[in-house]
């Protein structure tokens, strides 16, 4: 199949303390045009999953350790890394959490973009411009053959993170990843970054990998939803479904975490989730949320599987295992 | 830095120490191109009466030493064998320390433990005592004293660029470089160093700065080339007089001292005007 399909993928660190599982058996699907999001609190392997397809992982100590990384009939996960040059920038591309801070200080930003047109492309000197030039209207900067010239320093976080998308999509990439593409940035300008990656995507028909941890941004950019937890995804679906029906009692926390926004929830407390993400190095055997877990029971010394309790809506939980959808959301 | 930033001779330029200095700078440098027309002859050859003082004979405006040359013409000279020692010592310090400085800080790992223990035994040897080791096995010409130098001062530089590596090592434009499919040796050439050169090109000017000195010190010993022109040399050679002839030691040591002093007033200048975080000052 096109598109992204990550297959059982597992990483792992080895530290002096011993092998630490950082990512258990991940599988992901993100078909072409489509958006698949991330989620999950800090330190759940997120991030770990992006560096992981884009191989970009801290080699020592993390490694990946079983699985594979499909894009578009190709395993990603066993390319030697001197194919795999020039599969980034061109199959897959990846933006990150802070722009100013992800363009070199000390080169323009015309070459920058150039470097990336040179490598994949081939192309150099007038045409390698006009072709940038026309990146950067693509993304919407204004008067972009006179921002070709200027440094990093001179423009706002929105125009970096504009050009680092231009970058990023140069080569028209199969697969966008986004670490976190807005977090960095003001509400308002986060709203015209989104516009432009779903505009994007929508011209190119480029599949995207959407991490956050903001929900408001799943709710308004994904078509499905993967949340994970300590190296595991626990629920996956279409967003309406899990956004609806939360089967996994972690989901459901997210979700009562979040502001609502609208008036019935201002004067409501927010709901947190009591505890923090376990460290790798002492997670419980079994499932791993059992001990800031509402609804745990004995079972929950065991691993629980990812069973589909709906079409495309996966959960790997005891206590939603045979529990009606309606029923585990009235009871979130 | 790439493509040249505008403005960086007038934030140069706003130090004024840092403009005096480059003014000495320029005038020595004159000096050392105008030699060979001003003196065209060995500065070395005996012209005229010895010990004669300053200002006493325009021929010889600054004198002559002790047995009859003109000191001028040494001063002139000189300043060819100075310059020339200074500049590609510490173009071989910086090339060596960067380098090394480089790899360890890049790679890391022991790699890094490897070279800078390699970079501490070169630190805890006295640079002199170094040089004047590697000059007396070598022999006194302008060729070895300039690589004994080159090889005693890339320390400091060799730190300083590991110590940036370390931080840019990290930074997040060096993964979206890796990200867009760059190969490391790439990312280290054309992204990682071009941030890390500012701080070492002033470093390296002030290496210029220490290797005169050097120079001088060896010179002064008696161990530099004793055909070649020094400044050190006549400071060496007019100790004997100190006490009737001072002139002959003091003239070359002021030139010696304004030169140090200059580059000394550059380098500062350069760390202003290179400092990314007073560029917009």
């Amino acid at each position: 199949m096109s598109g992204l399909e990550v297959r059982g993928l597992s990483v792992a660190l080895f530290t002096r303390a011993g092998v630490l599982p950082a990512l258990s058996g991940v599988s992901l699907r993100v078909p072409p045009g489509r958006t698949l999001a991330l989620v999950g609190e800090s330190g759940c392997g997120k991030s770990m999953t992006a560096l992981a397809i884009m191989r970009l992982l801290p080699e020592p100590p993390a490694r990946i350790v079983a699985g594979q990384v499909m894009l578009d009939g190709v395993d990603l996960a066993a390319l030697p890394e001197r194919r795999m040059l020039a599969v980034r920038g061109k199959a897959v591309s990846m933006i990150f959490q802070d722009p100013m801070s992800s363009l070199n200080p000390v080169a323009t930003v015309g070459e920058q973009i150039v470097e990336v047109l040179r490598r994949h492309e081939g192309l150099g000197g007038r045409a390698a411009r006009q072709r940038a030039v026309e990146l950067l209207e693509l993304v919407g900067i204004p008067d972009a053959a006179a921002r070709l010239d200027e440094y990093p320093h001179r423009l706002s976080g929105g125009m970096c993170q504009r050009v680092m998308i231009a970058i990023a999509i140069a080569c028209r990439p199969a697969l966008l990843v986004a670490d976190e593409p807005t977090t960095a940035l003001d509400v308002t300008v986060q709203a015209q970054i989104l516009e432009l990656l779903q505009r994007l995507q929508a011209e190119t028909g480029m599949a995207l990998l959407l991490i956050t941890h903001d929900l408001g941004v799943v709710a308004e950019m994904a078509d499905e939803v993967a949340v994970m937890y300590a190296g595991r995804i626990v629920e996956q679906g279409p967003v309406d479904a899990v956004f609806d029906a939360p089967l996994h009692p972690y989901t459901r926390g997210l979700i009562g975490a979040t502001p609502s926004g609208g008036t019935a929830g201002r004067h409501a407390r927010l709901a947190d989730i009591p505890g923090s993400v376990p460290g790798l190095a002492e997670l419980p055997a079994g499932c791993a949320f059992a001990p800031r877990c509402p609804l745990a029971f004995g079972a929950c010394g065991a691993q629980p599987a990812l069973l589909a309790q709906a079409p495309g809506h996966v959960v790997a939980c005891f206590a939603a295992e045979g529990v009606p959808a309606d029923a585990a959301a009235a009871g979130a | 830095m790439a493509g040249g930033t505008p403005g960086l001779f007038r934030r140069f330029a706003r130090n004024r120490a840092a403009l005096l200095g480059l003014v000495i700078l320029l005038v020595v440098v004159g000096l050392a191109l105008a030699a060979p027309t001003l003196y065209p002859r060995n500065p070395l050859r005996i012209v005229g009466p010895a010990e004669l003082w300053p200002l006493q004979d325009p021929r010889f405006p600054l004198g002559t030493d002790s047995i009859g040359r003109n000191i001028a013409a040494i001063i002139a000279h000189g300043a060819r064998a100075t310059l020339l020692i200074g500049i590609f010592a510490s173009l071989t310090a910086t090339l060596i320390g960067v380098t090394i400085g480089a790899a360890a800080g890049w790679f890391g790992g022991w790699v890094d433990e490897l070279l800078m223990r390699l970079t501490e035994m070169f630190q805890v040897v006295p640079g002199l005592v170094f040089v004047l080791t590697i000059v007396s096995i070598l022999g006194g010409t302008v060729e070895n004293i300039t690589i004994a130098v080159g090889v005693v001062s890339w320390t400091g530089i060799a730190r300083l660029t590991r110590a940036e590596f370390l931080t840019l090592r990290d930074r997040e434009f060096v993964q979206a470089c890796r990200a867009m499919g760059m190969p490391d040796w790439r990312i280290v050439l054309a992204e990682v160093l071009p941030n890390a050169l500012p701080p070492v090109i002033v470093l390296s000017s002030l290496a210029v700065a220490s290797a005169i000195l050097f120079e001088s010190a060896v010179s002064f010993l008696g161990l530099g080339d004793p055909q070649v022109a020094s400044w050190g040399r006549l400071v060496g050679e007019g100790r004997t007089l100190i006490r009737s002839s001072w002139y002959i030691s003091a003239v070359p040591g002021v030139a010696i001292m304004l030169m140090v002093l200059a580059l000394n007033l550059i380098g500062d200048g350069l760390n202003d005007a290179l400092n990314p975080k007073l560029r917009n000052r």
